[in-house]
């Protein structure tokens, strides 16, 4: 079941022995992860272990100290500027803390990467605008707001808003929904799932939420902080298919999963009483 | 007791070497814009704004700076003319400081306080909360959308700014002279004329231009690499004032001395004050 998932002909992004490093410390180390087309990938794992890190660099936000990034057959790191935001187009990407500008209201932020494209007119912006802000349940009025002026998972509803009004051909989430109420939570769920029906997206969903896992993903991968691996071990904790998740006999995984601290508990003991 | 004893050379090298990245940044940084200035106009609606904000709201307190200044001089110099018995001479003096330094190097600092930090600020602000990334990713070139309106509107507006600078300081140097300290207001216009010329107020406005440029490129520079949250932003801010008025100082002394020698140049006799 892993090899099958694994395997497809020409994956869509392709990375290859990616090492990032900031100053001495190291992040990512020799990741191997290749996404097929139209695939849900949900990537999991510790706070910290290097995420929103891999994801950025998956559109050339970071650079890696070593290793490849190839989407669609090109390397993200060696194009040049012009390229490289042709390449990021075909891109959504919902940032962690939702990165609205504050400069611009509601309405304008969902409105900006489609006037980008610059071939629509300004109602069809409008139209699409309330529309894409319906999807993720927000109500006509927060159009003319300014980012400052919502809640935390609203702003987080925005973001996805505005991810989506491109219809991109890849989808990174990172913690869509983090900081929203179940019943929005299971909202973006099914968003991210009615978006996967509707066009044969790609989507990397990084999340804590398990239910998410469940109800989005076809594959679900889980990194480990680089730093509590002992040497030669591979970052990549678990590749497989929710189902399998239940079945892994991994401690590390399984403890993630069922939200256990384990150990953790008597090492925080342990650092109090030094 | 050897090592600590040699720490200062490391310190001194490691200051060299952070100062020489610092300068190859910059360097890139001017490089990068000049390439967005050359290949794009930007749109009206990013320009305007900062148009508005540049020149507009700048022009009140460049206008009352201006006046006092024109009145300070006068202040300063009436008693030792006065003793020469020139006090005539006074419009001759004021007016020209006025338009050969104070008016320009007032109308920079005016602008690197009021603008300056407020653009490092504000795209400092973009940086730590990801707004300039979430552009990035939208296949928008952050230089070409934050930094060419910005050091557009700077270049344009500051000889607009000087200008006001110059006729408000001339304004107030005559109400003090003429009309509060009684000098004869024929002679005083009379010495005006026949010592401030028109290539004294050209270079005074060409200096300036050169002094938004460099506003503007420090500040945004500034802002692009601030770090770390509302401290990296809040130091940005101060340091694109502090470095903006240095390389003001520094401007104005070689403009002025190349000023000087295109005079000497132009008008090999030229006028002589006293
Ligand atoms: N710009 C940066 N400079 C220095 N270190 C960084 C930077 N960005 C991330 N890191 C480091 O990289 C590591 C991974 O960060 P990352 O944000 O990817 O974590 P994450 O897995 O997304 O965690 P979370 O689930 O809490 O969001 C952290 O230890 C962090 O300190
Ligand atoms: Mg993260």
């Amino acid at each position: 079941m892993i090899d099958m998932v694994n395997t497809a002909e020409q994956p869509l992004i392709r990375v290859e022995k990616l090492t990032i490093r900031f100053g001495h410390q190291t992040v990512l180390k020799n990741i191997d992860l290749a996404v097929p087309d139209g695939q849900t990938l949900a990537l999991i794992g510790e706070s910290g272990c290097g995420k929103s890190v891999l994801i950025k660099t998956l559109v050339g936000l970071l650079e890696p100290v070593k290793g490849k990034v190839e989407f669609d057959g090109h390397d993200m790191h060696k194009l040049n500027e012009k390229e490289l935001a042709g390449l990021r187009q075909r891109f959504g990407f919902v940032f962690q803390n939702a990165a609205l500008f504050d400069s611009m209201t509601v309405g304008q932020n969902v409105a900006f990467p489609l006037e980008q494209l610059g071939d629509f007119s300004p109602s069809e912006v409008r139209e699409q605008v309330l529309e894409r802000l319906h999807e993720v349940g927000l109500p006509k009025n927060v159009v003319t707001k300014s980012p400052a002026e919502l809640s935390g998972g609203m702003r987080k509803r925005v973001a996805v808003a505005r991810a989506l009004i491109v219809n991109p051909e890849v989808l990174l989430y990172d913690e869509p929904t983090t900081g929203l109420d179940p019943v929005m939570s299971d909202v973006i769920n099914e968003l991210i799932i009615r978006t996967r029906r509707r066009t044969p997206v790609t989507s990397i969903v990084v999340t804590h939420d398990m239910h998410t896992v469940r109800r989005v993903a076809d594959r679900v991968v889980m990194l480990s902080p680089y730093a509590r691996l002992a040497g030669g071990q591979p970052q990549i904790l678990f590749d497989g298919t929710p189902e399998q998740l239940d079945q892994t006999t991994d401690r590390r995984v399984r403890q993630f999963v069922n939200g256990e601290a384990g150990e953790r508990l008597l090492e925080l003991a342990g650092d109090t009483s030094n | 007791m050897v090592a600590s004893s040699f720490n200062w050379i490391a310190d001194l090298g490691e200051t060299v070497h952070d100062a020489l990245v610092s300068l190859g940044a910059f360097t890139v940084f001017v490089g990068r814009l000049w390439y967005w200035l050359l290949v794009s106009v930007p749109r009206w609606d990013t320009l305007m704004p900062n148009l508005y904000q540049v020149g507009v709201r700048s022009l009140p307190v460049v206008a009352l700076t201006g006046t006092f200044i024109g009145m300070v001089l006068s202040v300063q110099s009436y008693a030792q003319f006065r003793q020469l018995g020139l006090e005539t001479r006074l419009g001759a003096v004021i007016n020209l400081s006025l338009v050969r330094e104070l008016g320009p190097v007032l109308a920079a600092t005016m602008l690197a306080g009021r603008v300056g930090s407020a653009m490092a600020a504000e795209l400092g602000t973009m940086r730590v909360t990801e707004q300039i990334d979430a552009l990035s990713v939208m296949g928008v070139n952050p230089i070409k959308y934050l930094v060419v309106p910005r050091f557009l509107a700077c270049f344009f507006m500051i000889p607009i700014l000087t200008i006001m600078a110059d006729f408000m300081g001339v304004c107030g140097g005559f109400f003090y002279s003429v009309i509060v300290l009684g000098i004869d207001k024929f002679h005083y216009l009379e010495n005006s004329a026949v010592f401030v010329t028109g290539f004294d107020l050209i270079s005074g406005i060409a200096k300036s231009v050169f002094f938004g440029g460099a506003i503007a490129l420090v500040s945004c520079y500034q802002g692009f690499n601030s770090e770390g949250g509302a401290e990296g932003v809040g130091k940005a801010a101060t340091s694109s004032f502090v470095y903006s008025f240095v390389g003001i100082l520094i401007l104005d002394l070689f403009l002025g001395i190349a000023i000087q020698n295109l005079q000497s140049f132009l008008y090999p006799g030229g006028t002589k004050l006293l």
